[in-house]
């Protein structure tokens, strides 16, 4: 229960952020990623203080052996480079800088409008896309192996 | 530059950083939306109720936000259903072949100086602005 409520309220911290910082309006992200129009540099200081308020709390938090209210944490431990990265970095990007919108702002905006709706219920076939077509690719890598 | 809001941004970006921390303090957690979407649609036992939770505080708030502020909510330049369909199917399909967007490599990754993470954001940062740039011409509308 309490481990329900932290999260409840880390997500609902995250929406002030989001939307204080500008990032729930497409046009200002899409602004930012104009670099030949009039640029307007807002986002890079939304990730600036996202990065350093971050980098300081999880390095302090990080010298303890658990979390609070888990057993571990829970990090993400891989260092390789493969080109599912490079190439789901890529694919999201393009779709960040078509709509304007990435997962949080469009999880945030669910209720302001049409368009958010629209974006995050293709974002959703999207993942269930990828989600099929990894098994589709594993099983016929494992026939072949 | 009109636009341009350091303060309110650099106090949002701050409060994201703070919200991704305590994600972390308490539930060992990082805040990568894509992440924690993708793992609430293939649930597992255990998995699911902290991420159903963290997904309600965000667009709960968003809602709340979206009736107090609707300025903070309007509408970008691309205002095509397709348009955004097709955008919504890039960013749930990239963001779960490269495990993480803008919160998870953008953000997190990036404060742990994840080699993943430097590059990951690298090249959406790259192709997000190749994009708008080719629609900015392509389909004519100037944001």
């Amino acid at each position: 229960m309490r481990r329900a409520l932290s999260a409840f309220f880390a997500g609902a911290l995250f929406a002030v952020g989001l939307i204080l910082g500008g990032m729930t309006q497409p046009g200002k992200v899409i602004g930012f990623l104009d670099f030949t129009g009039s640029w307007d540099p807002s986002l890079a200081f939304v990730m600036g203080g996202a990065v350093l308020v971050y980098a300081v709390l999880s390095r302090v938090w990080l010298r303890r052996t658990a979390p609070l209210f888990e057993r571990k944490f829970h990090l993400p431990s891989r260092r390789d480079i493969d080109g599912r990265l490079i190439l789901g970095a890529a694919i999201f990007g393009s779709g960040w800088g078509l709509g304007g919108y990435c997962p949080g702002p469009g999880l945030a905006s669910l209720t302001a409008g049409r368009l958010p709706v629209i974006f995050v219920a293709s974002m959703i076939l999207g993942m269930f896309a990828e989600r099929w077509i990894d098994k589709r690719v594993r099983t016929k890598g494992a026939a072949h192996a | 530059m009109e636009h341009f809001t350091p303060v309110s941004s650099l106090l949002g970006g701050a409060l994201i950083g703070l919200a991704a921390s305590i994600l972390l303090l308490f539930n060992g957690r990082v805040a990568g939306i894509s992440g924690i979407l993708g793992g609430a649609l293939t649930p597992a036992p255990g998995d699911t109720l902290w991420r159903l939770m963290f997904l309600l505080g965000l667009a709960g708030v968003g809602a709340v936000g979206a009736l107090l502020r609707p300025a903070a909510f309007v509408a970008g330049p691309v205002q095509s259903p397709w348009l955004i369909a097709i955008a919504g199917l890039l960013v749930g399909y990239g963001t779960r072949l490269g495990n993480g967007c803008t919160s998870g490599h953008g953000v997190c990754g990036v404060s742990r100086l994840s080699p993943r993470s430097l590059l990951a954001t690298a090249t959406f940062l790259a192709t997000g602005a190749i994009t708008v740039f080719l629609a900015k011409h392509l389909l004519g509308g100037s944001p």
